[in-house]
């Protein structure tokens, strides 16, 4: 009965979507309803060859093969973001690079977003997605919540990755710095995003253990709240229902507000929140230490979440925001140096007593640096909110080099990390295919960083400081153009540590590949949940 | 005597009890400096929070007892150099635009004054050296060949008004016929006396087909270019006999600036420049090499 409802449903998506691609006004528009027809009629015939078959789920078993084709996406939509990275940073030190024939397609301002979402939402969303679904069964002793729930989360997902990345290089955008998606994109993430909360969430009703781990908080608290930033930051009315355009329903410094209130915990709850919980599960795992401190998780947490959400509008200091909003940002975002450390902490001090594993183990080495680095860019961020700080560094690279050793750093380091941890017991596998290859891939992920974030420093006080340059009679004395011509250098330099992050990763695809194709399996043993 | 040996036993805490899928917690407190920095930074908070404008209130918000205010601040501070350049600013929109370069101080506040301004608004067509971008259409400043005229009184007309623009009526104006698109001469015409062009400005040419290019140079182009393909200043008609090209010299791109006529157009800077900064950036143009 079930399976014929899925059917009809889908069939009536794939008609609707044809009739939208039929009267589309816009090109991008009519490309995402034949992507969105062309999904459904596949999904159509998938559940049309077993419908009616009775399938038995051995509710003792955790569902762990969503979690592998998690485990796939996020490598790969890792690769293509990266690579969309190196490409953009090509096209800032070489513009001749934006060739005639890729204007308006392939130039930097359309792959720019391409490249934040492919890296944040696409590599971090289906890490975040992956580990979820991974540490709530494991911590909860539960399979997953939901039936076959778990996979519309993922599929639905990719879609959205799908629909959003060709919407961008065929120009929809609603031009909100990481909430590019066009309206219908923000509805089908709103679906998607509700159905994980209710797997996540249904999965932590129905556990085993007495208390919930602390991972969860933070997973929980992520899930939630960039809920509650999706749907506010994203309130749009259609121009019309067969178009890519939609207009704000904010406008002017309001609407900058809502923006930067939405971006700053994309980074804080995406980004921070999210991949603690990560961290939470997996360094101990990996380390096969117990955590540091469950007083620190505890308050840290809550001192986290709730000063996280007020330091918004760092982002606008020295603008038509209002001075009072500007303090209260800085101060917030001062005040959120400790909590943040808090996780830095708990990290690295689970480590006491198993310290020489960094000597042994590439996997745990990766996990550090990536707490190193989560503990140096939650220093520089509140550092670059401070007013008298931002109004140097405020629209620089620098901006950029704290974002990548965040985003690079942290939650890469972190990702590559848990992917190096689960693929061989997914896959059920004797260890990994190469160590050697983990220890290239870290170093050359790490010089990378270091290159990129460097480099990034040096051209933006360069710039800042150029920019602000007067003379005695308090004229500019140097042109826009002359900051763009001092970068060279350092843009070249950044390129290539973007070029070595990428080839590390596209090491660890080839390793985790051969330890799939290679490894020997362990003796059959499913993954179960554990009896009572 | 001896000491009693104290041994350090290292200190096991204990884990919480909790266990979930073998991770444990310990019971370790929070580190102490890790608490005093928190707290540090909460009373700081509170501090700044008092002396700047920060708690939102009803209407408006609390000022913040020292008075701080960023918009008071900038405000100020262009304040301050207008009050210091108010003189000498008062001199030069006073002074003969000839004369400026004959007071030392004038002339040297105008260089500064004027590469500022040149730097902000002009470089992105004209190239931060003012090279311009042969081939673009964007005309170098730095060479003595000029469309509309190189004196100062030129320059600064050029820069108050514009060229071509829909925005101000004193604009400089002229239109060349798009002789290709406009179906005034035929493909086999334009060839003609686009080579007729490569040999008045000393280029590789097709000979015979210049010379029948030479009487339709004659009727249509001499009007405005010149017999000689000197040019005209006055309705801005470029020079065709020097190797100094707007939109490329080669054979295609002359063909392709006859077929289809050029039409450059540059703001009326009144709009956005006081009259200080537009002589201040006339005279540093015209300092720049090419001024007459």
């Amino acid at each position: 009965m079930w399976d014929y409802l899925k059917l009809a449903g889908l069939g009536v998506v794939a008609v609707c979507a044809a009739i939208a691609a039929n009267y589309a006004h816009d090109l991008a528009y009519m490309v995402n309803a034949i992507t969105v027809m062309l999904a459904a009629a596949i999904a159509f015939l998938w559940v049309l060859r077993t419908a009616g078959d009775v399938r038995v789920v051995n509710q003792n078993e955790y569902f762990d093969s969503v979690i592998r084709a998690g485990a796939i996406a996020t490598a790969f939509w890792g690769i293509v973001g990266f690579l969309v990275g190196v490409v953009i940073a090509s096209q800032l030190a070489f513009p001749q690079l934006n060739f005639e024939f890729l204007q308006g397609y392939g130039n930097f301002g359309r792959l720019r977003p391409l490249h934040t979402s492919a890296v944040i939402f696409a590599f971090g969303g289906n890490a975040l997605i992956m580990s979820a679904f991974y540490i709530v069964q494991r911590t909860s002793a539960a399979r997953l919540f939901g039936g076959s729930l778990g996979w519309f989360v993922f599929w639905g997902w990719q879609l959205v990755i799908v629909l959003a990345a060709s919407g961008y290089v065929l120009g929809a955008t609603q031009g909100k710095e990481y909430a590019e998606p066009v309206w219908y994109v923000d509805i089908l993430i709103t679906a998607v995003w509700v159905s994980f909360l209710v797997a996540f969430m249904g999965t932590l009703f129905k556990r085993k253990e007495p208390h919930i781990y602390v991972a969860n908080w933070f997973l929980l608290s992520m899930i939630l709240t960039v809920a509650m930033l999706h749907l506010v930051n994203n309130a749009a009315i259609p121009v019309s229902i067969f178009g890519s355009a939609q207009v704000q329903v904010y406008s002017g410094v309001q609407d900058a507000m809502v923006q930067w209130w939405y971006g700053h915990n994309a980074v804080g709850f995406f980004l921070t929140a999210g991949f603690l919980g990560m961290m939470y599960y997996f360094v101990p795992k990996q380390a096969e230490r117990p955590v540091y401190s469950y007083k620190l998780s505890i308050i840290h947490f809550w001192a986290l979440i709730f000063l996280y959400i007020w330091a918004g509008p760092h982002h606008l200091h020295y603008t038509a925001l209002p001075d009072w909003a500007s303090t209260l940002g800085m101060v917030f975002s001062v005040i959120l140096w400790m909590p943040s450390w808090g996780g830095m902490i708990n990290g690295l001090m689970t480590l006491s007593g198993a310290w020489d594993k960094l000597r042994t183990d590439p996997i745990i080495r990766m996990m550090v640096v990536s707490i190193g680095f989560y503990g140096m860019s939650t220093f520089e961020g509140p550092m670059m909110s401070i007013k008298a700080v931002n109004s140097l560094s405020h629209y620089t690279d620098w901006t950029i080099g704290h974002v990548h050793s965040g985003a690079l750093g942290w939650n890469g380091m972190i990702t590559f990390g848990v992917l190096y941890y689960l693929v061989p017991r997914l896959w059920n596998r004797e260890g990994l295919y190469s160590l050697k290859l983990v220890s290239w891939h870290f170093w050359l992920a790490t010089i990378g960083i270091v290159l990129y974030a460097s480099s990034m420093w040096v051209t933006g006080i360069m710039e800042g400081l150029m920019w602000r340059e007067v003379d005695a009679n308090g004229f500019l004395v140097n042109a826009f153009a002359d900051t763009v011509a001092a970068k060279f250098p350092m843009y070249v330099v950044r390129t290539l540590g973007g070029g070595l992050f990428l080839v590390g990763a596209v090491i660890m695809c080839w390793n985790l590949w051969m330890t799939v194709r290679a490894q020997p399996s362990k003796a059959t043993q499913h993954a179960f949940v554990p009896a009572e | 005597m001896c000491a009693k040996q104290v041994k350090k036993v290292p200190k096991q805490v204990e884990t919480t009890g909790h266990q979930w899928d073998g991770i444990e917690e310990l019971n370790n407190p929070m580190p102490r400096w890790w608490v005093w920095t928190f707290y540090a930074t909460i009373v700081w908070g509170i501090g700044y929070t008092v002396a700047y404008p920060a708690w939102p209130l009803i209407s408006g918000a609390t000022p913040g007892v020292i008075g701080a205010s960023t918009r008071a601040d900038v405000a100020a501070e262009i304040e301050r150099f207008d009050v210091a350049n108010a003189a000498i600013k008062q001199q030069l929109v006073a002074a003969d635009l000839n004369a400026i370069k004959d007071k030392p101080e004038l002339a040297s506040f105008a260089t500064n004054a004027g590469a500022a301004v040149f730097k902000t608004n002009c470089t992105t067509c004209h190239g931060s050296g003012a090279q311009g971008f042969e081939g673009k259409g964007y005309p170098s400043l730095i060479d003595d060949d000029w469309l509309w005229g190189g004196t100062m009184e030129d320059i600064h007309l050029t820069i108050t008004h514009g060229i071509r623009n829909t925005t101000d009526p004193d604009a400089r104006y002229s239109q060349m016929p798009a002789f290709g698109v406009d179906e005034l001469l035929d493909a086999t015409q334009i060839g003609q006396v686009s080579d007729y062009v490569l040999k008045i400005s000393g280029q590789e040419h097709d000979a015979a087909a210049a010379t029948a290019g030479a009487t339709i140079y004659a009727e249509n182009c001499a009007a405005c270019h010149m017999e000689d393909g000197s040019g005209d200043r006055v309705q801005g008609a470029p020079m065709l006999s020097d190797a100094i090209w707007l939109y490329g010299g080669s054979r295609e791109k002359i063909i392709a600036s006859v077929s289809t006529a050029r039409f450059g157009v540059m703001p009326d800077w009144n709009e956005r420049l006081s009259e200080d900064e537009i002589r201040a950036v006339a005279f540093y143009v015209h300092s720049l090499g090419g001024g007459e």
